[in-house]
Formats: structure tokens, C-alpha cells, sequence
């Protein structure tokens, strides 16, 4: 049964983002196009698991497909023209999927409506499944995909590549959606039920489609690196029991070293174009670590200097925070803090911060105010994998 | 597609702008006159504002008479000081013509009800 959700997602991911793209295309109303191909998704969701996957998945899907936008929108005079088209086979223009994330993505909408939209037209994903990975009610997601894409219909969201003068901050925009539901995935995956689809998973293959169609731009491959390199790392960050190993305890022969390679390369190849970003900088510091043989011997000096780098790239106080790690092996653990700490005002609420400031402290043998900041950061998280972790420290610190 | 641009401020600005001097006053209307010279093509009708103290509000509640009190709709801080109507393709042609709007403030962009939709 596993096998067969594991081909449905992989099937949905690949037909999903197209048959919306297309329709949206014939139909020129994302909204009704959008709900259609959800419709058909869990018809198969239905069919699938009972008749086998279909040999022509994407055609079963496009049959389907017409046939519900047969029934809706048969009633409405604006469609009925179009809806010949829809016998015609599917356009696949290469970059129809990545047009529909631009649209899903655009600035307009909130950043929640945002992912689940992406989610759901781009991925193919149920309303129940984005419920499920971001621990919202249906209803609320739902309800929250609705009123998206009516403001695309009502406000006139365009359907297509942003112009060039609004391409860098678009593009800004899709990956930190990306990177967002990545990073939602990658944490929320520790300590729960395995799920039918890794959110994780699915936000690398949706950066690699967006750096495959846009080949001379740099920072999509630099978070497809990025991705790569924490993915490659998955099977040493939780131990059986489900908890959270750091990176300093990982057992370093589990990680996946051709993955490694291959998010090195794609460093290279981004690096190649000549224009740093974020994304590329922080890929670089993971390689860091990725390519030591320990964490002793992990090049503490390359990582200061390319969290300076970021941090002119991206000035921000978790920047600033994970660089006072890196410090913490070239200047000690009393430099470090002293970083830290001048980051109190800015980081207040942030759990790490009270974390990393509860590990110097200890380090320096102050012992009552270590545990003081790990009670903090307990109450800061809500992630069940980081909660444990912090609980187990405050039990032995 | 038809928009309306809703230039809003907040107390502040709007008493700032009261306050300014003739001739900085001058200056910035003379900034927005060249914005609405070089987009002509694409604004409808507009205005600016009297500002909120000189608004009455009606507010209909059930089925009795209404309330009318002075002041305007808007509680709070935010104040809208006038609007103009654009004609441009769709959203991102909107976004890109409010974000060159010269006296800064916020800027409220909202489609208007088409017909037939």
C-alpha cells in the first residue's frame, strides 16, 4: 500500500502542475481550472489505489479533467467556446509549470496562500494533505485556497513570467516560498507519522523544475543545493527513538555522499555565473560541514568568512547568531557569547538564540544560567523533536 | 482591467502635510502633477481629499435609521487622501504604476467590479 502512495505522489507531482497549467491556459480562469484538477486528483486518489495506476496517467487525469469542466462550466457562456479545446492533447510547454508558481507565488497573495496554493496546483497536493503538513484544519485551508484564487480572478493576478523589470524580486518571492516549505518539511518530519508525501521532497523537485527552466540564474540553484545537502544528511539527524541528532553527533557515514557531490557541483554551476546570493552563500557554508571529516576539523575559518559574506548579502540577526557559533571555534566560547549576547534585543523570541546562548554559557561553567536559557528555548518551540532535545539538556545540564 | 488607487497616510503624515510650508507644499504637488502628466494615459477620474476631519459617516445598522456621526469611516490612524481611477492589463502592470507614485504614504490597490463578472 506504501508503494502505491509513493507512485500516486510521484504521479500527481508530475501531472498535477501541468494539467493545471494547461487548463488554466484554455479556460484563462485559474480558479475554475485549479478546482478541476483537484476534483480529478482525488478521483484518482479514489480509482488509483483499486484499478492500478493508469499507463497514461496524465491522459486519464486530462479525461477526467474535461469532464467535470464539462459539468461546471457547460452552464456559462464565457466557457463554452473554450471547452472545445479541451479534446485537443495537453500543451506541454516546458515552462508552464514554473508560470503557474509564479502566479501561486505572486506578492499579492499571503504567504500561507501562497504554499498551499503551490501546493495544490504546482504538486498536486489534497487540501487534507496540506492540512496534515501544516497542522491546520482543513476547513481553514480550504477556505484559505478559495480566497486566494478569487483574489486571482478578481484582481487580475497574471498568469504569466514576470516582466524583466519584476523578474529578480518574483523570483526572490517563489524561492522563499520554497525554501519555506522546505524547511516546514524537513523540521515538522521529525517525531510525526510518516506521511504519503514529504513536503520536503516535494519543495526540492519544485526548485529543481524552477532551476531547470531558468538556467542562468543563479540562487535557484543555490537552494536547490542547499536542499540537497540537508537532504543528504536525513538519515543521521534522528535517532531511532525519533529525536533530534545535531550535526556534531551525527554518525557521518550515514549521510549520502553522491547527494553531496551532486549539490557541490550545482554550487559550482551557480557559482560560475558570477552573481552571489543568499541562498548560494548558505549552501556554501553547509558544504562546509558536509565535506569535514568531523566536527573538529570542519574549516571553522571558511564559515566565518562566508557568514560575513551572507550576512552583506543578507544582513539579519540569525546570520549574525550562526556566526557566533563558527566563532565560538576560532575565538573561544567567551568571544562567542559575547556576540550572542549583543543579539538579545533582536532575538528575544527566538528559540535558537536562547539555545546557542544556554550552550556557551555552560561551556563557561555557568551553570544556573545555562539551564535558565534552555528553559527558555523550551518554551519558545513548539517542535516536538527540538522540545525533547531541549528537555533531555535541561535533565543533564 | 480597472483599478482604483487609494492614496492613504496615516494622522501624521496627513497633519505634516498640513503643516508644511507653502513652498515644500508647492513642490510636492508639483511632483505629483508631473506622475499624473506622464501615466495621463492610463487614469480615469480622481481626486484628492479634504482631510478626515471634514468627513461625515452614515452607518446603517438592522433595519432602523441610520447613524450618521462625524468623523470618517476609518477608526484608528489611517486616513485615505484621495484616489484615482487606473485602466492597465492586470495586477502587475497596477503594482508597477502604484509604486512610482511620488508622495509616498501607502497605496491601497483594488480592482474595481467589472460587469460581467
Amino acid at each position: 500500500m506504501a508503494d502505491v502512495h509513493t507512485a500516486l505522489a510521484e504521479v500527481f507531482r508530475e501531472e498535477a502542475g501541468r494539467l493545471t497549467a494547461a487548463l488554466v491556459h484554455i479556460l484563462g480562469d485559474f480558479a475554475v481550472a485549479e478546482e478541476i484538477v483537484q476534483d480529478a486528483l482525488l478521483v484518482a486518489l479514489e480509482r488509483w489505489p483499486i484499478d492500478g495506476i493508469p499507463d497514461r496517467p496524465g491522459a486519464w487525469l486530462l479525461t477526467v479533467a474535461r469532464r467535470r469542466a464539462l459539468n461546471q462550466v457547460s452552464r456559462d457562456a464565457r466557457y463554452r467556446a473554450k471547452l472545445a479545446l479541451l479534446e485537443q492533447p495537453v500543451p506541454q510547454e516546458p515552462d508552464d509549470r514554473v508560470r503557474l508558481m509564479f502566479t501561486c507565488c505572486h506578492p499579492a497573495l499571503s504567504r500561507a496562500a501562497q504554499i498551499a496554493l503551490t501546493l495544490r496546483a504546482v504538486c498536486g497536493f489534497t487540501t487534507a494533505e496540506i492540512a496534515h503538513a501544516f497542522l491546520a484544519s482543513e476547513t481553514a485551508v480550504a477556505q484559505r485556497i478559495v480566497r486566494a484564487r478569487r483574489k486571482i480572478v478578481a484582481a487580475h493576478i497574471p498568469y504569466r513570467l514576470p516582466s524583466d523589470d519584476d523578474m529578480s524580486e518574483r523570483l526572490r518571492e517563489v524561492l522563499a516560498v520554497l525554501y519555506l516549505m522546505f524547511t516546514e518539511g524537513y523540521l515538522a518530519s521529525a517525531g510525526t507519522a510518516p506521511t504519503r508525501r514529504d513536503l520536503a521532497e516535494d519543495a526540492a523537485w519544485l526548485t529543481a523544475l524552477v532551476a531547470r527552466h531558468m538556467p542562468g540564474e543563479p540562487e535557484p540553484l543555490g537552494l536547490l543545493a542547499l536542499m540537497r545537502l540537508h537532504l543528504a544528511r536525513s538519515k543521521a539527524r534522528l535517532s531511532s527513538a525519533g529525536e533530534l541528532i545535531l550535526l556534531q553527533d551525527q554518525d557521518r557515514t550515514l549521510w549520502d555522499r553522491s547527494m553531496i557531490a551532486e549539490a557541490i557541483a550545482l554550487i559550482e554551476q551557480a557559482a560560475a555565473l558570477g552573481r552571489p546570493g543568499p541562498y548560494q552563500v548558505e549552501a556554501a557554508i553547509v558544504a562546509c560541514h558536509a565535506e569535514a571529516a568531523s566536527w573538529a576539523t570542519t574549516d571553522w575559518r571558511q564559515i566565518v568568512l562566508l557568514y560575513d559574506l551572507l550576512f552583506q548579502l543578507k544582513p539579519s540577526p540569525v546570520v549574525r547568531l550562526n556566526r557566533a557559533v563558527a566563532l565560538r571555534h576560532i575565538m573561544g566560547p567567551e568571544a562567542a557569547l559575547e556576540e550572542v549576547n549583543a543579539l538579545a534585543g533582536d532575538l528575544e523570541n527566538y528559540h535558537l538564540f536562547h539555545a546557542i546562548q544556554g550552550e556557551l554559557l555552560l561551556e563557561l561553567s555557568k551553570r544556573e544560567q545555562a539551564r535558565a536559557s534552555a528553559l527558555r528555548a523550551l518554551e519558545l518551540t513548539h517542535n516536538r523533536a527540538e522540545q525533547f532535545l531541549l528537555a533531555r539538556r535541561l535533565l543533564e545540564w | 482591467m480597472k483599478y482604483v488607487l487609494l492614496f492613504c497616510g496615516t494622522r501624521e503624515q496627513q497633519q505634516a502635510w498640513e503643516e508644511m510650508t507653502e513652498e515644500a507644499r508647492n513642490a510636492q504637488y508639483a511632483q505629483v502633477g508631473r506622475w499624473f502628466a506622464e501615466h495621463s494615459a492610463k487614469l480615469g477620474p480622481g481626486n484628492q481629499l479634504q482631510p478626515p476631519q471634514t468627513a461625515t459617516t452614515v452607518r446603517f445598522q438592522g433595519e432602523g435609521e441610520p447613524i450618521i456621526y462625524d468623523g470618517p469611516f476609518l477608526e484608528g490612524n489611517e486616513v485615505i487622501g484621495g484616489y484615482v481611477e487606473i485602466t492597465v492589463a492586470d495586477l502587475d502592470k497596477a503594482l508597477r504604476l502604484a509604486r512610482t507614485w511620488p508622495a509616498r504614504g501607502t497605496v491601497e490597490v483594488r480592482p474595481v467590479m467589472q460587469v460581467d463578472q
